[in-house]
C-alpha cells in the first residue's frame, strides 16, 4: 500500500464512523454495527501502518497534494504508529465493552458519534505533522470528550463537564497563542519545516520561552503537576467504558505531544527545560499517588493514578537520553493497556458488587475468583511488579535516569511504585477480600444471571490482561521496538526527509 | 415566539437567503465564499422561517432531521476525497474531469460542508423551537 493510503485510513475509518453514525442517528442497533466496524477498520489500518514503519522508515503524505510546508502533512514513524495501533486496540476493546450497562441511555445521547469523534481526534493528533493541525485535532478531541462526559446529563456530570471543558479550553487557547508566537517567529507551521528553521533562529532565548509555553499547554492536556486539577474533578462521574477510553487516550495525547515537540522542535535547549521537566515529573508522581491514597471511590483512586503515572512518562524528556525516551514510549504503551483495563474492571466491580464506592462493596473474590486474578494482573503491573509489563517499563526509565545521574528522580520513581502498590492492595482488600455487605447479594445474583453482559464485559478485560502478560513475559520485541522508536525520534533528519523528499507526494499518472 | 413581523418577513427572507446561499457556495471556488458561509446563510434563512412557526414546520421545510443533514454532508465531503486514492494520489487531492469548465470534486466537498453547517446550526436551533 502507498503511504497516502496507510496514513489516511486510520483517520478515515473513525471519520466515516462519525458520518454514518450521524446518518443512522435514529437506529441505535445500526449505529452499534457501524461503530464497531469503524473501530475494527481503525485497528486493521493501524496494524498495516505499523508493519510499514517497523523497520525504521518514516512515511509522509500531503493532504490534497499541496506541497510542504504549505499543505498539511501527515507523518508516520515508529512512535506514532505504535500509538495509533494502541488506539485501535482500545477502540475495539472499549467499543465491545460499551455495549452493555446503560447503553440505551447513552445511545440516545449520540454515544457512538461522540465515541468515533474522540477516536478521530486522537488518531489525527498522533499522525499529524503540522502544529496548527494538531490544535484542530485537540479541539475535536475536546468537544467529543465533553459530550461523552456529560452524556448522562445528571447534575454531577454537568458540573464535572463544565470544569473539564473550561479548564481544557484555557489550555487549548494557550496552545493557540503559543502556535501564533511560533508562527510569528518562524513563518511556518509544518513540524518538519519548524525542525529545520528553529535551530537557525537568532533569538534562542525566545525559543526557550516558547518551549516552556508548549510544555505548559501540553502539560495541562497530559495532566501534570500543577495543571492536573481538571482530571480528578471530572473522571469520576462518567460511566465505566467512557472513563476507560478517556483514561487510555486523552492524557496520552498530551504526553505524545510533549515527547514529539521536545524531540523534534525544542531539543536545542534541553539544558534549560530538563531540570523543570524533572521537577514536574517528581511532583506529578508524588501528588498523584498521595491523592489516590485518600480516596475510596475506585474511579477516583484510578484517576489520581493516571496523574501519578504521567510522571514516569516524562522521564524521557527529563533525562533526554535515547534509553529514557525509549523507556517513556514503552511506558505509554504499557500504561494505556493497563489503565484502561483497570477502569473496565472497575465497571465490572460496580455491576457485580453494586457500587464504585469501596466501602459499599466487597467479597468479590469469594464469588468471582477469576475476576480477582484479572484485577491483579493490571494492578500489579501498574505498581511495577515483575514479570508484568509495568516492571519492564519502570525498569527501563529508572535505569535510564540512574545512568544519567538523576538520583532524585529515580528514587521518587521507586518510592511512588511502592505507594501505587498500596492503593492497588487497598482496592483488592476492600472490593475482593473483605466480607460482602449484606445488601450486595441481589446485585450479584443479577450479574450471575446475565450471561450476555458477563461475556461482553469480561472478554475485553481478558484480552487486555493477556496483552499485559505478553508484554511482561515476552518483553524483548516490545522493549526493542520502543528503544528503536526512541532513537528514531532523536534523529530528526529522517522525519524531515520524509516530509520534504517523500516519494508519496509526487503526483504520478495513473498506473 | 409567534411574531407577526417575523412571519411576514420570513416569506421574503427564506427564498432570498436560499438562493443567495447557493450563489455564495458556487462563487467560493475562486472568490470569497464557499460551503461554510453558504451554509450559514441558508441556515439563517431557515431559522427565520422556523422561529415563529415552531419545530413541526422546520421538519416539514427541510424534510428530515437536521442530524441527517450532518451525516449526509459528512459522507459527501469524505467521499469527495476518495477518487484520489484510485489515482494513487494523496487523499483529498481534487480532480478536474472536464477541461473546459472548472467543475471538480472540490464542489462536492463544498456541498458536503454546506450541508454539515446547515445541519449543525439547525440541530442547535431545534431544541429552542416551540413544539
Amino acid at each position: 500500500m502507498t503511504a497516502d493510503l496507510l496514513l489516511t485510513l486510520p483517520v478515515l475509518a473513525p471519520a466515516i464512523g462519525v458520518a454514518l453514525c450521524a446518518l443512522a442517528w435514529s437506529h441505535p442497533l445500526l449505529q452499534r454495527l457501524i461503530s464497531l466496524a469503524a473501530s475494527l477498520g481503525l485497528l486493521c489500518a493501524s496494524v498495516a501502518l505499523l508493519l510499514a514503519v517497523r523497520d525504521g522508515t518514516v512515511i509522509a503524505t500531503q493532504f490534497g497534494g499541496w506541497a510542504p510546508p504549505f499543505g498539511i502533512s501527515f507523518v508516520g514513524d515508529m512512535f506514532s504508529a505504535a500509538m495509533v495501533l494502541i488506539t485501535g486496540l482500545m477502540a475495539v476493546a472499549v467499543g465491545i465493552y460499551g455495549l452493555v450497562g446503560d447503553v440505551e441511555a447513552r445511545e440516545n445521547a449520540f454515544y457512538h458519534v461522540l465515541y468515533q469523534g474522540l477516536l478521530l481526534g486522537v488518531t489525527g493528533a498522533f499522525l499529524t505533522g503540522d502544529i496548527f493541525n494538531l490544535y484542530v485535532w485537540f479541539e475535536i478531541m475536546l468537544i467529543s470528550s465533553f459530550g461523552l462526559l456529560s452524556l448522562g446529563g445528571t447534575r454531577e456530570q454537568l458540573d464535572a463537564g463544565i470544569k473539564y471543558v473550561t479548564l481544557n479550553l484555557i489550555a487549548t487557547t494557550f496552545f493557540l497563542m503559543s502556535v501564533a508566537f511560533l508562527y510569528g517567529m518562524t513563518g511556518t507551521l509544518n513540524m518538519a519545516d519548524l525542525a529545520r528553521v528553529i535551530p537557525t533562529l537568532e533569538n534562542q532565548g525566545l525559543v526557550t520561552a516558547l518551549a516552556l509555553m508548549f510544555l505548559a499547554t501540553f502539560g495541562a492536556k497530559a495532566a501534570v503537576f500543577p495543571l492536573f486539577y481538571w482530571l480528578p474533578a471530572a473522571y469520576h462521574t462518567a460511566s465505566a467504558p467512557i472513563v476507560a477510553i478517556f483514561a487510555a487516550l486523552l492524557t496520552k495525547v498530551g504526553v505524545y505531544a510533549i515527547i514529539r515537540t521536545f524531540t523534534l522542535l525544542f531539543d536545542g535547549d534541553a539544558g534549560y527545560t530538563g531540570p523543570i521537566v524533572t521537577a514536574v515529573a517528581i511532583f506529578t508522581m508524588v501528588t498523584g499517588v498521595l491523592g489516590a491514597a485518600a480516596h475510596f471511590d475506585i474511579r477516583r483512586i484510578l484517576s489520581f493514578h493516571i496523574v501519578s503515572q504521567i510522571g514516569y512518562m516524562l522521564f524521557g524528556i527529563a533525562v533526554a537520553t535515547p534509553l529514557a525516551i525509549g523507556g517513556s514510549i514503552l511506558y505509554v504503551i504499557h500504561h494505556i493497556i493497563v489503565k484502561a483495563n483497570l477502569f473496565l474492571i472497575a465497571g465490572v466491580v460496580n455491576r457485580a458488587g453494586g457500587s464504585f464506592d469501596l466501602k459499599q462493596t466487597g467479597g468479590l473474590y469469594r464469588t468471582m475468583p477469576m475476576l480477582g486474578v484479572l484485577f491483579l494482573i493490571p494492578a500489579l503491573s501498574l505498581a511495577g511488579l515483575p514479570p508484568l509489563s509495568g516492571f519492564w517499563s519502570k525498569f527501563t526509565v529508572i535505569k535510564a535516569s540512574l545512568e544519567a545521574g538523576h538520583i532524585v528522580l529515580a528514587t521518587a520513581g521507586l518510592a511512588v511504585g511502592i505507594l501505587t502498590l498500596y492503593s492497588m492492595i487497598k482496592i483488592w482488600n476492600e472490593a475482593f477480600w473483605k466480607a460482602a455487605p449484606d445488601q450486595s447479594g441481589q446485585t450479584m445474583r443479577r450479574w450471575q444471571a446475565d450471561r450476555r453482559a458477563r461475556i461482553i464485559m469480561l472478554s475485553p478485560v481478558v484480552v487486555l490482561a493477556a496483552i499485559t502478560l505478553t508484554i511482561g513475559l515476552f518483553a524483548e520485541p516490545f522493549v526493542d521496538y520502543s528503544l528503536r522508536a526512541g532513537e528514531q525520534l532523536l534523529d530528526k533528519s529522517a522525519y524531515i526527509d520524509a516530509v520534504f523528499g517523500a516519494p508519496a507526494q509526487v503526483t504520478e499518472a495513473r498506473p | 415566539m409567534n411574531s407577526m413581523i417575523l412571519r411576514a418577513t420570513s416569506r421574503l427572507i427564506l427564498p432570498a437567503a436560499l438562493i443567495f446561499s447557493v450563489y455564495v457556495l458556487l462563487r467560493g471556488h475562486n472568490e470569497p465564499g464557499g460551503g461554510f458561509i453558504g451554509g450559514l446563510i441558508a441556515a439563517a434563512g431557515i431559522a427565520v422561517h422556523a422561529i415563529p412557526r415552531g419545530r413541526v414546520s422546520l421538519t416539514q421545510l427541510i424534510f428530515a432531521s437536521p442530524k441527517t443533514y450532518i451525516g449526509t454532508g459528512l459522507v459527501i465531503a469524505l467521499a469527495s476525497g476518495l477518487p484520489a486514492f484510485w489515482l494513487a494520489q494523496p487523499y483529498l487531492m481534487h480532480q478536474w474531469p472536464f477541461q473546459a469548465i472548472a467543475l471538480g470534486t472540490t464542489l462536492i466537498f463544498d456541498i458536503g460542508v454546506y450541508l454539515v453547517v446547515i445541519g449543525a446550526v439547525l440541530s442547535f436551533l431545534f431544541y429552542y423551537l416551540e413544539e
